[in-house]
């Protein structure tokens, strides 16, 4: 009887110690570690930024194409695009783990050839928090993890603070691309700008980043727009956008391609990106 | 040049180019001579590089082997595998099933299990379904043909519709239009070599159908062949094999198409010979295509759809050129 009470408590702590070192991706799949890995390749820009957020940046061996920040991963090896990665330079650079997209075709690939594969895919704030959150576990660097993340979450909120009243509640459009595609009130960066008390004239419901038609933007009137400067276009030619509030009074702001990478990317550089769409905030009502 | 013969110099050349594709890769010659002692560099070429190559040359003979067939059933030589909606069927299949994963993130799910491998295929013999129940069988060339082009065009917009509403899949499906070899591993191998081996034997046999066919339906009936079946048994070779290629490689354009062309180019062969030669033929070009995009921009990779139309197409200019179709 004992030795059977016994057999179950050592089976409850072995299931335990199983849960603590396994870690569930975003796929829902277990991934078992016995250490915390030495040998990491990201292909996902804000899975690299998160890796290096969590002082973990000399444990990269080989980051995705798109990868650029902080200056250090420039002189890893690029294994290849999201979708068209290098399944022969990542196998060899021995990695003990490769973090990457839930989309990305790779990973069965990889899987296959008896790599570790943690698929993460960080789309909104509280993905950031999530994410965050799982690669601290996968480091081992927890603590830090939860730390950076009320910094994070802290440092966004500062920002809105620190706006003027006059810049709130103004109707905001932001194109993502000449589509011309918006970022609504549900992407990452709607969250952003939501956070700094704008409103957005994509509303959720029409999904993250939906394909508008011009007349829906001419109705909503923005008093505000934010656009990259890769599809900067001359917006007063588009027909009837002339009268748009914030064509009429130049409230337009144009994001550099850095800028823009800051702004897309939900990781840690999220504070940054409130920060470059507070300053435009800011600049158009002081 | 003699039919045996040119099946041989195809056949050395694609070896060839097997020991090519051995070689060539982002690590370069250094994982081969590595190999004894590196477990590494061994797993770099046993099980990336050499599944890689063979499934390159599968995929493509595959294509070659569906052209021929294509081209033979609707006796045009404007005829692709892809006739029969196959390549818009893989392409909303794969759309969907990316919308799919992106919806619920977080659940493994049924469509992390179908796989983009998976979806494509279903997607393609699905498309070819619906031909030919719209077709009411295949029959009536004509008929399989217009219902044919039907379904690539209202598939292929509906593919478009879904990336539009949901533009994150976009690159995703870019990646899969321009076609890969990338992700060949030897399941993908296992498979492709199955269904080739299926294909082949029904075509080979029944190809003498196809040489009566050539004289017309009214003859080739005359000559006693039992063309409603012997249509059906090559209407499904064709969709097996354009569907298993498209599963494993993606949309790999123009193969299929300039294949049987390159043969009837320097061999006069009846359709029997042909089907063999194009499939020979689409192995060779597919898989020059995929070492040449290993190759040009190592470490880096070109798409293998965009050097094929290259390869194939250029080859074929020479050829018309020079008067020799």
């Amino acid at each position: 009887m004992i030795g059977r009470v016994l057999a179950g408590l050592a089976l409850c702590w072995w299931a335990l110690a199983a849960c603590a070192a396994g870690l569930v991706d975003d796929r829902g799949v277990e991934v078992a570690f016995d250490a915390p890995p030495r040998r990491i390749v990201s292909l996902l820009p804000s899975l690299t930024e998160t890796v290096c957020a969590l002082d973990a940046c000399d444990r990269l061996v080989g980051v995705d194409d798109f990868s650029n920040w902080p200056e250090q991963v420039h002189k890893l090896p690029h294994v290849g695009g999201l979708e068209d990665a290098n399944v022969e330079r990542i196998v060899a650079l021995r990695p003990d783990v490769v973090l990457l997209a839930t989309s990305a075709r790779v990973s069965g690939r990889l899987e296959n050839l008896g790599l570790r594969v943690v698929a993460l895919e960080p789309k909104s704030m509280k993905d950031v928090q999530r994410v965050l959150g799982k690669v601290g576990q996968l480091l081992g660097r927890e603590p830090q993890a939860r730390a950076l993340w009320q910094r994070l979450d802290a440092g966004v909120s500062d920002a809105a603070a620190q706006l003027p009243q006059r810049a709130h509640g103004k109707r905001v459009y932001f194109e993502v691309n000449s589509g011309p595609y918006a970022a609504g009130e549900s992407s990452f960066i709607g969250e952003t700008l939501a956070r700094l008390g704008a409103v957005n004239i994509v509303p959720a419901a029409l999904g993250p980043f939906p394909k508008l038609n011009p007349e829906f933007v001419v109705r909503a009137d923005p008093q505000l727009i934010m656009m990259g400067d890769r599809n900067a276009v001359d917006l007063a030619a588009r027909p009837g956008w002339d009268g748009i509030d914030a064509v009429r009074n130049r409230r337009v702001c144009v994001f550099s391609a850095a800028e823009g990478d800051v702004l897309v990317r939900p990781g840690p550089r999220m504070v940054e990106a409130a920060r470059i769409m507070a300053a435009c905030l800011e600049k158009y009502f002081p | 040049m003699t039919r045996a013969g040119f099946a041989l110099v195809i056949g050395l050349l694609s070896a060839a180019l097997a020991v090519l594709g051995l070689c060539i890769g982002s690590t370069g010659l250094e994982s081969l001579r590595q190999m004894a002692g590196d477990a590494t560099a061994m797993q770099i070429v046993r099980d990336i590089r050499l599944p890689r190559t063979l499934g390159a040359w599968l995929a493509g003979a595959l294509l070659g082997l569906g052209g021929a067939l294509a081209q033979g059933l609707f006796r045009n030589p404007l005829a692709d595998p892809y006739l029969l909606g196959s390549a818009s069927g893989a392409n909303l299949g794969v759309s969907l099933l990316l919308v799919a994963l992106g919806a619920s993130p977080g659940s493994g799910g049924w469509a992390a299990r179908l796989g983009t491998t998976g979806a494509a295929f279903v997607g393609a013999l699905l498309a070819v379904a619906v031909t030919l129940s719209l077709a009411r069988g295949v029959q009536q060339t004509l008929r399989l043909l217009l219902a044919g082009v039907v379904v690539s065009m209202v598939l292929g917009a509906t593919a478009a519709m879904v990336v539009l509403w949901v533009p994150d899949i976009m690159r995703a499906m870019q990646a899969f239009i321009l076609g890969t070899t990338a992700f060949l591993g030897w399941p993908s191998v296992a498979l492709l070599g199955g269904a080739l081996l299926v294909c082949l034997l029904p075509a080979i046999g029944l190809a003498r159908a196809l040489d009566a066919l050539a004289l017309g339906e009214a003859s080739a009936l005359s000559l006693g062949i039992a063309l409603p079946w012997v249509r059906l048994a090559l209407v499904a070779a064709l969709a097996l094999a354009t569907g298993a290629a498209v599963a494993q490689v993606g949309l790999v354009a123009f193969v299929g198409l300039v294949a049987p062309h390159l043969v009837r180019g320097i061999v006069k062969p009846t359709h029997g010979w042909l089907v063999f030669l194009a499939a020979l033929m689409g192995g060779a070009l597919l898989l020059a295509a995929d070492v040449l995009a290993r190759w040009l921009l190592a470490p880096q990779e070109l798409p293998v759809g965009g050097v094929t139309a290259l390869l194939g197409g250029g080859y074929l200019l020479w050829l018309m050129h020079r008067r020799r179709l």
